[in-house]
């Protein structure tokens, strides 16, 4: 019971002392229009539309396909070419590229637009995956408890007994290098926040009238957990997985950054950026773009994240 | 207090085990047969013969996980196919290293993220207040890599030729090299050993033992070059503990027992540290303890930015080298380390809070 599990049993304790007792969807619109009132949730939730926006029309957006090679297509053009803008005083002669070209003379900007779709959908991918794996074993060993709760408690306690990063890195070195394999690894080793949190979800929501009722009317144990007990602990849940997605993105980067994740290549911000960095003294902006890239989308999900959590928990003084 | 502490202590050995059995079913789960894995791919059919026999790898799944258990715990972690060397030697050169990085960059993270947590919380709902915890949302959001490679761009080309100029890699400048203590001090120590190894082991920590010897040349050279990557690595941690520390303060003083010693008509500086800071303390210890997790984690990354021999450098070369008794045996004491740290942790908690102690 050491380690990493602190922060989460804090939020366990946060999530017994919910009131249960109101319904599911009262409860949400109560959350919606406190976050609503938070201007950092409401920026947060911004940026995160603005990204999927900018992921789905991607191609209507870039003005390059990111992987077009565009030496001999441009007159002129050279790798890692500075950025240039039209309206800030670059010649009209030279063809725009807002943030320059990269090493293999593509175009910085669209590589960087495309670059959203991929960290989004691992993102997303990689908290779906923990999130259902996590809330299962979670519901599992809350419901069901006696010894299974243990064996399934204390694999936890195992995994999040390693530096995060570090297993997610072992993990890849088995399954090998790939944006696939990475996704997998950050999935497992965020799988014990899900499966701890919905453990004591249930926990708390098992004693509640509604469920003795459920059970005195003769429901089946899938049916409660399904139908009663899933619904009311998703609240806490939502909002570590809307923090996840930030983890995720950061955790997958880095992974990439160390030639772990995404190959090139793909337009992924973590890999742009490293295979530029030994020429970050003499075209630094091929380094900068990616990483504020990446900074503002994990920005984005953090604010939403935090937003969501205060207004689930009016009475925090943050 | 002794009773808290064994049962702790007891909590953490089924971690400690599984932690060894996951690092060792990993190691199986590479694809292939462990003696192409751990000879390379160009053993022969003989030395894989002579190795499967010496590692007991003909022997039961489980009497090989005895086998890998004992070589653990008695500090046996095995030879780098890439170097041949043992993975302990590797451990005394580079750990320092890496402790050297992670306890500077803990120094700044709560050095400068706990008074910044306690003046947004004195300044609540001010604009210090926003500005603070607005920084501390982008701190929490920044790739420490990126982040590692701005701070160098910045400090070591834009700055270059300023006072402000740092070196953007290395732990010391060429032609600079540190005598160990025991040279300097002119200790006879055995060839080898545990004692030798120690020794070695602590002479490898540039900037102490550069104190220790007064060698003043290299403890600020060596201090030059620790603050780019120490402050890169600080940055996350910082703004956890400056949240943490916040919203920790914020809560203890609606209590009860500050209104009282308002009352009583202490002032506002005496209540903050002496009631209140106490008492917030407890989430901020909590949240040290697991910011190293993210520090060692962190570690790899900043070492691969600035170049610096470390454990997570290390443990990065061997994974793609398939270097496997080195990831092997750097990840058990990596993690090891980790849950012995948050153990201390623990207990302290369990000091400052004696309610912890009962439950």
């Amino acid at each position: 019971m050491i380690s990493r599990s602190k922060a989460l049993e804090a939020l366990e304790a946060q999530s017994q002392e919910l009131d249960l007792t109101e319904k599911p969807l009262s409860q949400w619109r109560l959350t919606m229009r406190r976050f609503r009132g938070r201007t950092s949730g409401m920026i947060g939730l911004g940026i995160v539309v603005f990204l999927i926006l900018v992921a789905v029309f991607a191609p209507v957006i870039a003005p390059y396909d990111p992987n077009e090679v565009l030496i001999g297509k441009e007159e002129g053009i050279k790798p890692r070419e500075k950025p240039c803008i039209h309206i800030l005083g670059c010649p009209e002669d030279k063809p725009q590229h807002i943030m320059g070209t990269d090493g293999n003379v593509r175009d910085e900007f669209s590589r960087v637009i495309f670059g959203s779709r991929v960290s989004l959908t691992l993102g997303f991918f990689t908290v779906t995956i923990a999130l259902l794996v996590g809330s299962f074993l979670g519901a599992v060993a809350g419901y069901v408890g006696g010894w299974l709760d243990n064996v399934i408690m204390r694999i936890m306690d195992v995994i999040l007994g390693f530096p995060s990063l570090l297993l997610a890195i072992a993990i890849v070195a088995v399954l090998g290098p790939g944006l696939q394999n990475a996704l997998i690894a950050i999935a497992i080793v965020t799988i014990p926040a899900y499966a701890r949190v919905m453990r004591a979800q249930v926990l708390a929501i098992k004693e509640t009238d509604y469920v003795s009722a459920s059970i005195a009317l003769g429901a089946s144990a899938r049916q409660i957990l399904l139908r009663r007990v899933v619904p009311n602990a998703l609240t806490p849940l939502v909002v570590l997985a809307t923090l996840g997605v930030a983890t995720a993105i950061l955790e997958a980067a880095g992974l990439s950054f160390l030639g772990l994740g995404a190959q090139p290549p793909t337009p992924e911000w973590g890999s742009m950026l490293a295979s530029e960095r030994n020429n970050l003294f003499t075209s630094p902006h091929l380094v900068f773009f990616p990483g504020l890239a990446i900074m503002i989308t994990v920005l984005g999900f953090n604010l939403m994240g935090d937003g969501l959590r205060d207004a689930l928990d009016p009475t925090l003084n943050r | 207090m002794l009773g808290f502490i064994t049962r702790r202590t007891l909590l953490a050995i089924p971690v400690l085990i599984g932690i060894v059995i996951v690092v060792f079913l990993l190691l199986r789960a590479i694809p292939g047969d462990p003696c192409t894995a751990m000879l390379g791919e160009r053993a022969t059919e003989e030395a894989c013969e002579r190795f499967n026999e010496a590692n007991g790898l003909n022997e039961p799944i489980y009497v090989q996980l005895g086998i890998y258990m004992k070589n653990v715990f008695t500090f046996n972690l095995g030879e780098s196919i890439r170097f041949s060397r043992p993975v302990s030697q590797m451990l005394i050169e580079r750990l320092p290293v890496t402790i050297e990085l992670a306890t500077s960059a803990l120094i700044l993270a709560v050095g400068i993220g706990v008074p910044l947590g306690i003046l947004a919380a004195r300044k609540h709902n001010t604009i210090v207040d926003s500005a603070t915890m607005a920084g501390a949302n982008v701190g929490v959001s920044m790739p420490v890599f990126w982040l590692g490679l701005m701070l160098a761009y910045l400090f070591a080309v834009v700055l270059n030729g300023t006072i402000f100029e740092l070196p953007p890699s290395g732990r010391l400048s060429a032609g600079l090299t540190p005598e160990p203590f025991y040279e300097v001090w002119g200790w006879t120590i055995p060839e080898s050993g545990f004692w030798s190894g120690f020794l070695e082991f602590l002479g490898n920590f540039v900037i102490f033992n550069a104190f220790i010897t007064f060698n003043w040349e290299v403890f600020w050279d060596a201090i030059r070059h620790i603050i780019l990557p120490a402050v890169a690595l600080a940055t996350i941690p910082l703004a956890i503990i400056a949240r943490i520390t916040r919203s920790s303060l914020l809560e203890v003083m609606n209590k009860d027992y500050i209104r009282t010693a308002r009352a009583k008509g202490a002032r506002e500086g005496r209540v903050t540290t002496k009631h209140a800071l106490r008492n917030a303390m407890l989430p901020v210890i909590t949240i040290i303890g697991l910011q190293l997790g993210a520090l060692l984690g962190g570690a790899v990354l900043t070492e691969t930015v600035f170049n610096l021999a470390g454990v997570g450098r290390a443990l990065f070369d061997a994974i793609t080298g398939r270097d496997y008794p080195v990831v092997q045996g750097l990840t058990v004491i990596i993690a090891v380390g980790y849950v012995l740290v948050n153990l201390v942790v623990d207990l302290s908690y369990g000091y400052l809070d004696p309610r912890i102690r009962v439950k």
